[in-house]
């Protein structure tokens, strides 16, 4: 057994961390005094050192990811915190901000310092009111102590953080597209290169991290490297927040090491399946991830292991199907989001999530031919790898497990003339 | 895009105007003010008017339709009056599995609107919407975007009853500090970063 971890989680149970005073009794905003104390460069390669790797979803290391900032342009560089969850099945973000907000705004004073940036900017989901508001909150505390501003705790450090609403738009949770909406245009991705870290926001080196990521910051700081990578695996070290929904007993965020096996997050951790049902599928990382399957309960969930089943790791959020949750619905339901949040750019995500959108739902409604199937993986193979963003590759995620692992039930849609499940699933409703 | 019954000429007053300047002085560039401003236009006129299209564009030194391309980018940007309170119900899988659709689809019938529509007294606007960051508490619905979890098709058209008459249940999570926003109004202000929204706009949109 893996042992749940509490780290990211610490202070979530106490009820009042969201409070500055409370926070600093609980040790918080330590990590300004042993990050003021280093040179930039050093905490740079402390992150390196560390091997903590992006948590938005990419798993991009982070100390890489500073270290590309490109350096002497005559711009600022700055620092934009992605706070825009909302992948499906995701929301440790908003939990983290909600009950430990300061826990982010320590981690970006010590990140902006680390990287030498002045201004940050925190992109935080429109719907999201109590986050917003414990976000919000917590910035002016910072303020009002000079944790934040001019000089901050006598250190010659300079910034400014500016707290920015997104207004609905699942794209703007990639990174280009975000700039794209904080520069007050569409959210747009562009191709890159350039990447962010060269020409970002106003065509400055900017780094555009999750706020996850930026919350571990501190503790990395604060315990060093050793104790980091006492956690998880060796090219997948920390703790990690895992978001557990669908159809188990007890969902949540539970937080454990990289490299727990499913089986215990799922089974024990979210308390196993509701009573009377069995578990069919899964994802991983989100809608966006491959799904997987009962047979893959004893996956590591890190970087490799997941890779390593065909699948990715995504934002870690884990939705739980049972066999009696129709897997055509279900495609459809992920489809539906994804035609929706298509940003209209690439013809490809444009046009192909719209088409596969169609093709499910006559599929579901008993319309369907069995040519359908491998049209619906013709498509995949047309948009996978030809659209500037991920935003079209996550499309094809779910349409291709799917078919991959449950054709058969498909087959079942245009054979029977409609969904062998009723109301896409055998009970419908809220009945626990 | 509809006009109101009475367009004000610019919705941003001079006392909001005031404010403004401080909004966009945020930012290095004027242009990153865009969704900050509509947000404003839509506490005052309840959408992004034509009015407060021309009216940001003119604050931010860009073309009008270079605002409206911004506008209808984004949903939450809306074409169209909403009502004081915007229930959003979400669809996405996590949520469907549990019952969400029926819900929304009831609180249509209820109110007499399609999915997205306002009820006659201009109270309540009902829309479904996509994952809302909240799984572990579905089916999640939301009113002014905050969470009332795991809600069940009865408890979700009792809620929209008191809406209608003007009352405002507490949030799920009340208990640990969440505060519903008392109108859309209210919700947009706030949106737009200037903090607490003034008292005016607590009761603006509909009639109970």
């Amino acid at each position: 057994m893996t042992a749940q971890v509490q780290v990211l989680s610490s202070r979530w149970k106490d009820g009042r961390a969201h409070q500055l005073d409370r926070y600093l009794e609980l040790g918080g905003y330590a990590s300004l005094d042993a990050a003021f104390a280093r040179s930039p460069a050093d905490l740079v390669q402390l992150v390196k050192d560390s091997g903590l790797r992006g948590r938005g979803g990419a798993g991009f290391p982070t100390g890489m990811k500073w270290g590309f900032l490109a350096k002497g342009t005559g711009k600022p560089t700055y620092l934009v915190v992605n706070a825009d969850e909302s992948e499906p099945g995701t929301f440790k973000d908003m939990e983290l901000l909600e009950r430990d907000p300061h826990s982010l705004v320590e981690g970006v004073i010590v990140s902006a310092y680390a990287i030498g940036c002045n201004t940050a900017f925190i992109y935080l989901r429109g719907e999201c009111g109590f986050a917003g508001r414990r976000l919000e909150a917590a910035v002016a505390e910072a303020y009002d102590r000079g944790l934040i501003g001019r000089d901050v705790k006598g250190s010659g450090f300079d910034l400014e953080v500016v707290l920015h609403r997104g207004a609905g738009a699942y794209i703007c949770g990639e990174e280009t597209a975000l700039l794209s909406s904080l520069e007050g245009e569409r959210g747009q991705p562009k191709l890159r290169p350039p990447f962010p870290a060269v020409e970002g926001l106003y065509r400055a080196p900017t780094t555009v991290n999750n706020v996850e990521t930026i919350a571990t910051v501190p503790y990395i700081f604060n315990k060093g490297v050793d104790w980091f990578r006492s956690m998880g695996s060796e090219r997948s070290p920390g703790p990690k927040l895992f978001s557990v929904s669908g159809d188990v007993r007890n969902p949540g965020n539970f937080e454990f090491p990289l490299g727990v096996p499913a089986r215990e997050v799922i089974m024990e951790a979210a308390g196993g399946m509701i009573e009377g049902k069995t578990l069919k599928a899964w994802t991983p990382g989100g809608s966006s991830t491959p799904m997987l399957t009962s047979d893959h309960l004893d996956v590591p969930m890190d970087f490799e292991g997941i890779a390593g089943a065909g699948s990715l790791l995504g934002t870690a959020a884990v939705i739980v199907m049972s066999t009696d949750v129709c897997m055509v619905r279900a495609c459809l339901n992920f489809t539906e989001f994804y035609a929706h949040e298509s940003c209209g750019k690439c013809t490809p995500c444009r046009e192909g999530t719209d088409w596969m959108r169609k093709i499910l739902a006559r599929l579901e409604t008993g319309q369907g031919r069995e040519e359908d199937l491998d049209t619906l993986n013709d498509i995949c193979d047309g948009i996978f790898g030809r659209s500037f963003c991920a935003l079209g590759d996550g499309a094809t995620s779910p349409i291709v497990s799917a078919l991959k692992f449950f054709r058969d039930e498909f087959s079942q849609h245009v054979s029977g003339h409609g969904c062998p499940f009723q109301g896409g699933r055998v009970a419908v409703g809220a009945d626990h | 895009m509809d006009d109101k019954e009475n367009p004000a000429a610019v919705p941003l007053t001079e006392q909001t105007l005031a404010r403004v300047e401080e909004l966009i002085a945020r930012y290095p560039q004027r242009r990153s003010a865009m969704l900050p401003l509509l947000f404003l236009v839509q506490a005052e006129d309840g959408y992004v008017s034509p009015a407060g299209v021309a009216q940001v564009a003119e604050l931010l030194g860009v073309t009008k339709a270079e605002v409206g391309a911004v506008a209808t980018f984004y949903t939450m940007f809306r074409r169209r009056p909403v009502g004081r309170y915007l229930v959003s119900v979400c669809r996405t899988l996590s949520c469907e599995l549990r019952g969400s659709r029926e819900i929304a689809q009831a609180l249509c019938e209820r109110l007499d609107v399609p999915m997205g529509g306002t009820d006659a007294s201009g109270m309540v606007t009902v829309e479904e919407v996509e994952c809302l960051a909240a799984c572990d508490g579905a089916p999640v619905l939301q009113v002014n975007t905050e969470n009332y979890e795991r809600i069940t098709r009865e408890q979700a058209l009792e809620l929209t009853e008191r809406l209608l008459a003007g009352e405002l249940p507490p949030p799920t999570l009340a208990a640990d500090g969440a505060v519903t926003e008392p109108s859309t109004a209210a919700l947009h202000w706030r949106l737009s970063g200037l903090g607490e929204p003034p008292d005016e706009l607590a009761e603006r949109g509909g009639a109970p």
